[in-house]
């Protein structure tokens, strides 16, 4: 089933629309990925979701990682457990709530503005930005970084962090040496959860997103709810190749191990 | 996981698609002559706020047709919605000017016979057959409400009061404006140019030809980096305006009422270069499941009572003259208000949605179709 909608998918970009009725056409053309590949707005809108799919998971990395590895190492059994439902848990609620709720926070007259405003700051104004996306999607995809990164930090053995520490090593180095590169497998697979989910989004942007922050996914979703099927189709087959080509990286870095 | 919802949403709008016959409008024929027991159910595409508790509930009681209404965003919503699933999902829409005509083309509605709707001879004589449901006399839907998209804005934060649609262009309220995400919003900037520069000689917004065209765009392009948000839902801009994130922005008269009942300081105009607008009408599906109860709801949303309260909730004007009393007794003064049973003059005077086809007015083929309005507001926003 999975694959035969790729296929009808694939197949279905080749199509036109009538330009009034819309109904589709099964006249065979490539006019729809000349169109993708000579309208700059397209390209501008790709490197757009691209770009903050990518900015989305390095900063999901960058917060997991002290997170993986203080449950991995450093929390106690209960804590542990703790720490795991309180991950979990923003799971269990809708995650339109979780966008809406960002919203009202980022509004103009919402709670961060007040409470810059309380402190003398001035007001950040980020609602409806860019910005916004961003920190909505490193929120709601974090949970998908932390687990397997805390996976990948708690099967390095402690013995490896002693001989580092024996041999003269100070922390940072045994971070950069021993840590890294063992829980690496982790990140990257946590990292296929949050690119892959940001890639393919279009409901943060929609909702929470400004006047320039089209995913490929709204135009996806515009398309089909204008009739031009087709053009959804071939706009759709962009983030499957960036997607293919990020997992063939990602198995070259030994992510599908530490799943 | 997102990427497997999308294949299967396209496998099935690629079913759907082989399904839809070519295009074509054939006679009607075997029209039904009267209207038996209801169904029990209806499931309706509506407009927000066309489906309020206010006129729906009686009508459930009455006639025992349970209503499931979905709101559309945009017309290009609800010709989505109504092709959805073969067409059976839904058993009626209230479909705006711009979406009428793709649905009686695309044979997504059926005809009906006016003759039961006992009000329709009530009605304004512009919509008894106008051009947007009615096609060689044969009528694929009842019409229900108008009105004119007009400019609203925050009464605080915006002074003087604006008086026209050059202030939504305007840099003096850059990143405070808000404008509907619809590609019918190049027809505004349209009509907006044809007062701003006569030089080129638009005379409807929905006829363009390149050069015009071009210039409408451009005229977006400009005022993109001017717009807080393109709202998609009615909600969105009550939001908007609620936060303070807006403060003018083209809008229908329902969040002017919405906001207002919350006490939000707003009020809205229809600015000196006149506005576009809509004039909706409830057609029923092609694969109607429930034709007796979608007959009954034509029938009941046409009654004097239930169009003045609707026309009053939504801030918009009822097709049935006999409305205009009921509006007064709801709310005084509201029937001058919404310009109830309104002059074929005033009538002329909105520019009416309707879908932009190649064929101009003049028989030329130079004009941009709708699907080229599609793409153009799709690479405007970037």
């Amino acid at each position: 089933m999975y694959l035969a909608s790729l296929v009808a998918l694939f197949l279905s970009s080749f199509w036109t629309v009538d330009p009034f009725t819309s109904v589709v056409q099964h006249i065979w053309n490539v006019d729809n990925y000349k169109l993708l590949w000579e309208q700059s707005a397209y390209h501008s809108i790709a490197l757009r979701t691209v770009g903050i799919a990518a900015a989305v998971t390095a900063a999901d990395a960058v917060l997991a990682f002290p997170v993986g590895y203080f449950m991995a190492r450093i929390a106690g059994g209960r804590s542990r457990a703790f720490i795991f439902v309180a991950v979990l848990l923003p799971l269990w609620s809708s995650y339109l709530i979780r966008v809406y709720i960002w919203r009202l926070i980022l509004d103009h007259d919402g709670v961060l503005n007040w409470s810059l405003r309380k402190v003398g700051l001035p007001a950040a104004n980020i609602g409806y930005t860019n910005w916004a996306v961003w920190l909505i999607f490193t929120y709601v995809w974090l949970p998908f970084m932390i687990l397997p990164v805390y996976g990948a930090l708690e099967r390095v053995p402690d013995s490896f962090l002693e001989a580092s520490r024996d041999l003269g090593a100070g922390g940072w180095t045994t971070f950069r040496r021993i840590l890294l590169p063992l829980a690496l497998p982790g990140v990257i697979a946590g990292s296929i959860f949050t690119f892959s989910l940001t890639l393919g989004d279009y409901i943060t942007p929609l909702l929470a997103g400004g006047a320039s922050s089209q995913f490929i996914g709204n135009v996806v979703y515009d398309s089909i709810g204008s009739q031009q099927t087709p053009f959804a189709a071939a706009f759709a087959a962009v983030p499957l190749v960036v997607m293919a080509v990020y997992l063939l990286i990602a198995r070259r870095l030994g992510a599908f191990e530490a799943l | 996981m997102k990427r497997n919802i999308r294949g299967y949403v396209l496998l099935a709008a690629f079913t759907a698609a082989l399904c839809v016959p070519a295009s074509g409008v054939s006679a009607s024929k075997g029209l039904p002559t009267s209207v038996g027991k209801g169904e029990g159910k209806l499931n309706l595409i509506a407009w927000e706020g066309y489906t309020q508790g206010q006129w729906v509930k009686p009508f459930q009681k009455k006639t025992g047709c349970k209503v499931h209404a979905h709101y559309a965003g945009s017309s290009d919503d609800m010709v989505t919605l109504m092709r959805q699933g073969g067409g059976t999902q839904y058993d009626g829409v209230s479909a705006s000017g711009d979406a009428s005509l793709r649905l009686i083309y695309g044979k997504d509605v059926q005809a009906v016979n006016p003759k039961l709707i006992p009000d329709f001879k009530n009605f304004i004589p512009a919509l008894k057959s106008p051009p947007h449901n009615t096609i060689k006399g044969v009528h694929y839907g009842i019409s229900l409400q108008w009105g004119p998209n007009t400019l609203l804005w925050n009464t605080k934060k915006v002074k003087p009061a604006p008086t026209s649609w050059s202030s939504i262009y305007s840099k003096k309220y850059k990143g405070k404006i808000t404008v509907p995400d619809n590609p019918i919003q190049i027809a505004d900037a349209a009509l907006y140019l044809s007062k701003a520069k006569p030089s080129l000689k638009i005379s409807d917004p929905y006829e363009l030809t390149q050069t015009q065209f071009n210039a409408a765009i451009s005229l977006l392009k400009r005022q993109k980096p001017l717009i807080k948000k393109y709202w998609a839902l009615a909600s969105d801009e009550i939001g908007l305006f609620k936060s303070g994130d807006a403060v003018i922005g083209a809008s229908w008269p329902y969040q002017t009422n919405t906001l207002k009942a919350d006490k939000v300081r707003v009020k809205d105009e229809i600015p000196k270069e006149g506005a576009t607008g809509w004039a909706d009408t409830w057609m029923m599906s092609a694969h109607v499941q429930h034709p007796n109860c979608m007959y009954k709801w034509m029938q009941w949303v046409s009654t004097p009572k239930v169009q003045a309260e609707q026309a009053i909730y939504f801030g918009e004007t009822p097709a049935n003259t006999k409305a205009c009393s009921i509006m007064n007794k709801l709310s005084a003064g509201s029937a001058q208000q919404y310009h109830c049973g309104a002059s074929k003059k005033y009538f002329n005077s909105i520019k009416f949605w309707k879908t932009p086809i190649s064929k101009c007015d003049n028989g030329k083929n130079d004009c941009m179709n709708y699907s080229q309005w599609q793409q153009a507001w799709t690479q405007m926003k970037g």
